[in-house]
Parts: C-alpha cells; structure tokens; sequence
C-alpha cells in the first residue's frame, strides 16, 4: 500500500546568461531560480494494483519515483509505504522495493550478468531456494537463459534491459517502480517485457508503478493512470477518464491522385500540395468514415493514415484547462 | 557482513583483470625506486651522518614505499565513485538496502588491495635479493615485525577513510576534479610520500604529525625499518587509531548530511 499525502519538491538550481562575461559574474555571485519539481502530490495505490504514471518531461515523475524508492527526502508532505516513510527507513524500506530506472543501469559492466545477480542475492539476503527459484522463474518469463552468462557490455539494450528488469525483482519486492522500462526498446522487446510485467503482476500481486512516455505500454498494461504535469496531478482515474479529455479532433493525412481536393464545410482543409493532403476532421461532427468516403468521391486515394492526439498533445491540452 | 564481503570479492575480482597495467606499474616502481634511492646514495656519500636516518633504513622504507604504492598512493581515487554521483546513477546504490558509506569504504579497500596483491611481490623479491646497502632488509628486532602489520592496516584504512571525505565533497560541488587535484598533491606531500618526514625540517615535522597524512604510509615504514622505539612506536599507533576514528566519524556525518540533501543529477 503506497500512500503520498501532499508531497512537495523544489529543487535550487544556478542559472546564468550566456557568454564570457556571465559566467566570469557568476564565479562571484550565482543566481538561483527555485523550480517545484512538485507540488502537493497525493494519491494511494493500493497491493496488487498496476498504475501508470505519465506525464511529459520534467513533470515530475521520476523525482516522485526517487521520494517513493527513499533517495530523495521532499520537503514537505507524508508518503508512508507499507508503514514505512522510506527516507527515514531506507534499508528496511527498499529491502521490499524493487526499481528500474530505464535510463541507467544497475548491472556490473565488467562482468557476467550471473556475477551481477549473486551479488544482488548477497545483498538482499535473499536464501538459496528462494533465488534459485526466483531466478529460473525469472530467467524462463524473460527468455534469458541463453545470455546471463555473457558481460553486460556485450548485450544489446534489449537483452540488457531484460535483465535488468529480472535483477530489481529477484529479492521478490512487494512493490515495483519502473522508470520508462521500454525506453528504447524494438517492438519485439517491447512486447516481451510487457507480456512479463503483466505476468508478475498476476502470479506475485506485485504492485506496479510504470512510467512511460509510450502511450501503448498504458493502454496494453494500466487500468488507472495518474496524469502529472508541471509538479500537479492533473487527473487520476481510469485510463477512460483520460480519453474522455482527448479531443476530438483527427487528422487524416492522404496522398490522392486527380484535381485538387475540394472539401465540404464539416471537414477543414489543413494542406493541399501535389496530391498530398492534410484534412481536420471533428469526430463530434463526422465520423472517420464518413471523412474518408467524402473524400474517395472527389479523388482517388493512393494512401490514407488517421492520427489522433497523441498523449503528450492531450497533456498540452490538460495544461490548458487546467491554466497552469 | 555477507553482503560486503561479496561486494569486497566483485571488485577485488575485477581489479585483479588488468594484468598490463600491472606489469607496467611493477616496471615504473623498480625504476622510481632505483632513482629516488640513487640520488639519496649521492647526498649520503657527502655527508653521512648529517641524515636522520641510515641509509640501509631509507633503502628499505623506499622498497616498501614502492611495493605497497597501490595500498598508500594518496592521489588514487575511483572513478566509478565519482560518476555515479555527478551523472546520477547513484539512485540504484541507494535503492539497495545497505550502508552506502560501508559500501564505497570496501569497494575501495578491494581495489586498491587487488592492485597491491598483483604488484607488491615481484618488487619485494627483487629489492631483497640487492645488494647491501641498496636493497630491502628484514626488520631489526621482532617487536617492529610486529607492529608493523598493525600499523600498515591502521595506515590503509586511514588513507581509505580520508578517500571518503574527498569522495563526499563531490555530493558538493557537481564536480570533484579541483578538490582532487588540490588534495593528492597537498596528502602526497604531508604523508611523506615524495620525502620521508624525518628529512623535513623539525619546525616542519611537528607541523606534519599535527596532520592525519602522517599516520597513512610513515608510520608504518619507519616502524619497520626500526626507526622508532617501541615506546614512540605504541605512540604512532595510537594516534593512528584516534585518526581513524576522526576521519570515520567525519564521513559518517558528512555522508548523512549529503544525502539528506541530495539532489540526483540528470532527470
């Protein structure tokens, strides 16, 4: 059980012009900006749960993973899990945590990723049948059997990752934060790391808390999504609730052969050159497929693609309603 | 214990991997330790009894100077340490359900020891077999060849416990390389790493022994070579422990106070 209860963070950072002459002043007398990496953060995740923490950069996500995991201590605010405050109780606290921070690595570069695991063991006091369980299971749900063997440097991000992921889970935590897991991944690993994550959430009622820019890890993994931006929670619900801010609007993008387009009034002509075309359809108004016969009886379409709003364009949009 | 002592093992393991460079350290040392004794062979051959100490003493405290450069090189400094806290992946050390002050105290016992076991013996074998007065003796009474493994241990943890502040300060300042760079060069000189501190000044000298840098590699050495009594010897040990407990005392509070503040780089 996860429980933050107005978390707030500022961070103090010097700031300066460009050029020579601002940086000699600034060897003598610094200025300093304050920025709220976050402000009055609450909510409770309860065991079991898989939630998905999004937002666009800098909004705060990985700073509220680093007060949860106990390295950053907020300046104000109670975050209590499983009965611990955990920059008070770090080495009791992150004994039942596990992390991934996606942009870093917690693998020992010089040698075997088993060397790297033993060592993990060691350090969790994890016991022998319990890790040799762990890590067959692990090893199997990850399909790296084949390459625990070999240096981390030699892996590619994919394996590398996967590994990863298997080292923050093998003192079997009770809580898992993952920082952006599929940063970077090809599709293939992606699924691969999806397919696991769902699975341990089911088998060990790991409670999961997901980062990602990657609006399909949300849709294919999280039930309820926490939308953070600008050191607020803007909105904290089922994934439904955050659809129900997407627009409205689409936008078909079509290579055609014949005259220029001419459109109706119920759609918006964004860009017409060559035969490529870009046209502004409200769903409220038209649906995709009513567009898209409309424009098949004025011309032939060679190649058609539908684009909604992607999650960061929604989250521009929230900014706006939300006047921040 | 366990979960250092594994840590102690990853590392001393890793270290013990860069075998050229060991060669070529055992080769500069022989060479560095040949001329420094050369050219104290000269002044002596001037004026022998305007010196502290004998010439077979400083022949022995510069063979072991050299053997045991990996243990007591006061410049020696882990990077590893140091970039995990300016780019930030220090957030996974933290995530680990250890006392990250030990943590980096071991990690940094184990390379320096992995660089010693690698280099000490080939250097100390040649230095033995010397000729008088050039080479390395054995000590001269049993109670120095006792004390002097004591010593040599309070030394290293000394010196590691100093490592510690300096790794510390860089929770500071974003980038540790001035500091580094002020610091190995002041330590080198005041540990008598250039000099052995009998040679300096006397006004100089008590300056010196007012400073934790004498009790890293001196006192070690010159009890060995039988330059202190037993009694002066008792004496520098415990300073040497009074020392180690400052210094450990200090990089606790401080390393407290750092995280407590901490602020981790780079998103």
């Amino acid at each position: 059980m996860i429980q933050l209860k107005n978390i707030s963070k500022t961070f103090r950072i010097a700031k300066r012009d460009a050029g020579l002459k601002s940086a000699a002043k600034s060897l003598f007398h610094r200025e300093y900006t304050r920025i709220e990496a976050l402000k009055d953060v609450s909510f409770t995740i309860n065991k079991g749960e898989m939630v998905g923490y999004i937002g666009p950069n800098g909004a705060g996500k990985s700073s509220t993973i680093k007060i949860m995991s106990g390295v950053l201590t907020p300046d104000s605010g109670e975050c209590v899990i499983n009965g611990r405050i955990p920059w008070k109780n770090r080495t009791e606290h992150v004994r039942e945590i596990g992390v991934v921070f996606g942009q870093r690595s917690q693998l020992w570069w010089d040698v075997p990723v088993i060397d790297s695991f033993d060592l993990l063991r060691d350090i969790y006091k994890v016991e022998q049948a319990q890790y040799k369980k762990m890590l067959s299971d692990l090893t199997e749900l990850l399909d790296i059997g084949e390459i625990i063997r070999i240096p981390a440097r030699q892996l590619s991000l994919g394996q590398r990752m996967r590994c990863e992921i298997a080292a923050s889970l093998l003192h079997n935590p009770s809580i898992l934060f993952l920082d952006e897991p599929t940063i970077g991944l090809d599709a293939v690993s992606k699924i691969a790391v999806r397919n696991f994550i769902r699975s341990i959430n089911r088998e060990y009622k790991t409670t999961v808390l997901l980062t990602t820019h990657d609006m399909q890890d949300i849709e294919a993994l999280t039930e309820r999504i926490i939308l953070i931006g600008k050191g607020r929670i803007l909105l904290d619900g089922p994934l439904a609730e955050l659809k129900n801010h997407r627009s409205s609007h689409k936008t078909l993008t079509v290579d055609y052969l014949g005259p220029r387009l001419c459109v109706p009034e119920n759609l918006r002509l964004l860009r017409d050159e060559d035969g490529h075309a870009q046209i502004l359809v409200d769903t409220d108004v038209v649906t995709v497929s009513q567009a898209i016969s409309i424009i098949s009886a004025h011309a032939e379409i060679k190649d058609i693609s539908v684009a909604g709003e992607t999650i960061d364009e929604t989250v521009v949009a929230l900014y706006k309603e939300f006047a921040i | 214990m366990k979960k250092y002592l594994s840590f102690f093992r990853i590392r001393f393991l890793a270290g013990l991997q860069y075998r050229a460079a060991a060669w070529g350290g055992i080769a500069t040392q022989y060479a560095w330790g040949g001329m420094t004794i050369l050219m104290f062979h000269a002044f002596y051959q001037n004026a022998e009894n305007s010196f502290p100490m004998t010439f077979r003493e400083l022949s022995s405290y510069i063979w072991l100077q050299q053997s045991l450069l990996a243990m007591f090189m006061t410049w020696f400094y882990d990077n590893d340490i140091f970039d995990s806290i300016t780019s930030g992946s220090i957030s996974y050390e933290l995530c680990r359900p250890c006392d990250l002050y030990s943590m980096w105290f071991v990690k940094n016992m184990a390379i320096r020891l992995s660089r010693v076991v690698l280099r000490c013996v080939p250097i100390l074998l040649v230095a033995i077999f010397l000729p008088d007065p050039f080479g390395m003796r054995l000590p001269p009474d049993i109670t120095s060849a006792l004390l002097f493994p004591v010593s040599m241990v309070l030394g290293f943890l000394v010196l590691v416990s100093f490592n510690m502040l300096i790794y510390i300060s860089a929770f500071y300042t974003i980038s540790p390389m001035g500091i580094r760079i002020l610091v190995s060069s002041i330590t080198e000189f005041f540990a008598g790493a250039l000099i052995p501190i009998p040679f300096f000044p006397e006004w100089l000298q008590s300056f010196m022994y007012a400073l934790p840098f004498a009790s890293v590699q001196n006192t070690p050495f010159l009890i060995y070579v039988g330059h202190l009594n037993t009694a002066e010897a008792l004496q520098s040990i415990c300073l040497q422990a009074v020392w180690l407990i400052v210094l450990l005392a200090a990089g606790r509070i401080l390393i407290k106070h750092a995280l407590k503040k901490v602020v981790v780089q780079g998103g």
